[in-house]
């Protein structure tokens, strides 16, 4: 209950924020036809990429929302306030999460209605699995940003955790570079790291094999998105000093 | 229906006896110490800001805690609340554990700095943390009325003033009518008319039985409270009545008595 109160509060403070809610939903669209028209004479990039990127677009927007939003709460006092109330740490996570994963929903269906509209995108898989593993990486941006919050005292350090975290992720998932074309020990850091399982699940989705590969990936990715939550909570003090 | 079996009787005895235990215990309640401080001492960022204080507030008053900025009035509230870490000492409120799980419903605390949410109206951040709190829908219209704020409900807070923005804080605090009211300087920056106001409804909350702990380091509002707790550089100089400490200092003002209180 204490949590659907913390999804209410955080998606009417959007609300009274049209210009970030309009950023949060039209960028990814103009980052998508971006793609398409870059490579208009080789359209099969836009046709390999356009899938996954859509896909991790909310991760990015949702880690970059989040931990802007959590250290505010930490810096106007309104968290000792409420560290002070009988609200339970996990309720204030979990209304995170949900406020966000609300938002991704409406991310994903913008851009999804894009691509696969109008930019005529195809996948061999489910399109609607695309959005919904859309809305499961806003989850993982939402887990990610609440945990490195903890880590900023101030904004600008906390927009830099976007490329130092979110960057390399990127970089290291298999959307660029197939993982089997990197040296090992970079193979070996991007097994370790979130984004590489989320991208995993989109193009498995994309080609439709949903197979005992896909299902590993979703698992990591829900596994992922607990782990930060618990960090997340840990980075939580009743008390500070 | 009859009343008169001795079932019945019995079951009325029963019932009285049981309405007494609960009077008894809420008086208890009342005139015992609502906070009881042995030996705290905290330490933040390498300094010691209260090395070593003792003291009591009593339960149904309003006691207020004055000192100059820095004497450490925050970090003592903060303690109270349950938000502070501590090095040492104990801190008792409301007969348990300061920061207890079972005292986050029942104290109200108003930090310094107004902490609700700037892109929210009045009532949105009140339904918020009524919500929070578990406090009726009605609390929230009952707490705007009580800080005076009734035009602005609507309102978004970042496009109040600063005293208003206080209020709202207060307000928040004010919500699920919370046994302990911890405010740290509510009356800050307010104009004359709403601090007696506030001052007011103070002594209304404390004259229902509640316990009201006020921080101010402006002097001239010691004279409002029932009970003073004068801090100066983390030590307690004094703790009495305004009236006591008029006359054990031989000062009429209570800035003169805090000077002499200072240099004894």
């Amino acid at each position: 209950m204490r949590a659907l109160a913390v999804v209410a509060r955080v998606l009417s403070q959007l609300r009274r924020d049209p210009r970030t809610v309009a950023l949060i939903v039209c960028v990814p669209m103009l980052l998508e036809t971006l793609l398409k028209e870059i490579f208009a004479d080789r359209p099969e990039v836009f046709q390999h990429t356009g899938a996954p990127l859509l896909g991790l677009f909310p991760f990015v927007t949702m880690f970059l929302v989040t931990s802007i939003t959590m250290l505010r709460e930490r810096t106007t006092g309104t968290l000792e306030r409420l560290m002070a109330s009988p609200l339970r740490k996990l309720d204030l996570l979990a209304g995170y999460g949900g406020a966000f994963a609300v938002v991704a929903v409406f991310q994903a269906g913008a851009v999804s209605a894009l691509g696969f509209g109008a930019l005529g995108l195809e996948v061999a898989g489910p399109k609607v699995l695309v959005a919904a593993l859309a809305v499961g990486n806003a989850v993982l941006g939402t887990a990610l940003g609440l945990f490195v919050s903890a880590f900023a005292e101030t904004e600008f350090q906390a927009v830099q955790f976007m490329p130092a975290i979110v960057f390399p992720q990127i970089l290291l998932c298999g959307l660029l570079v197939g993982r089997g074309q990197m040296a090992d020990w970079l193979r070996w850091i991007s097994d370790a790291l979130p984004l590489t399982y989320a991208y995993d699940a989109l193009a498995h989705t994309a080609a439709d094999t949903l197979d005992g590969r896909f299902a590993l990936d979703v698992g990591v990715v829900c596994g992922c998105i607990l782990l930060a939550l618990s960090l997340g909570a840990a980075t939580l003090r009743r008390r500070t000093g | 229906m009859s009343r008169s079996t001795p079932a019945a009787c019995l079951l009325t005895t029963r019932r009285a006896l049981n309405i007494l235990r609960v009077m008894n215990s809420s008086t208890e309640e009342l005139h015992g110490p609502a906070v009881r401080v042995k030996g705290l001492r905290v330490v933040r960022g390498g300094n010691v800001v209260l090395p070593d204080l003792s003291c009591e507030v009593e339960g149904g008053r309003v006691t207020g805690m004055l000192g100059p900025s820095g004497s450490g009035k925050s970090t003592f509230l903060r303690t109270v609340v349950g938000v502070q870490r501590v090095a040492g000492g104990t801190v008792e409120v409301l007969g348990r554990p300061a920061g207890s799980p079972a005292l986050r419903a029942r104290v109200g605390y108003m930090t310094q700095a107004p902490s609700v949410y700037g892109d929210l109206t009045i009532r949105e951040n009140l339904r918020f943390f009524a919500r929070v709190l578990g406090a009726p829908g009605s609390a929230v219209q009952k707490a705007i009325d009580e800080v005076s704020l009734i035009e602005f409900g609507d309102r978004v807070v970042n496009r109040l003033s600063g005293g208003q923005r206080a209020r709202v804080s207060l307000a928040a605090a004010l919500l699920g009518s919370p046994e302990l009211l911890v405010l740290d300087e509510p009356t800050v920056g307010l104009d004359p008319v709403l601090r007696r106001d506030l001052w007011t409804l103070f002594h209304q909350l404390a004259s229902d039985g509640r316990t009201l702990l006020v921080s101010s380091h402006v002097m001239d509002e010691a004279d409002r409270c029932d009970a003073l707790l004068l801090l100066r550089d983390g030590r307690l100089l004094a703790q009495d009545t305004p009236a006591a400490i008029r006359a054990r200092t031989g000062a009429e003002q209570l800035d003169e008595a805090f000077l002499r209180l200072v240099e004894s």
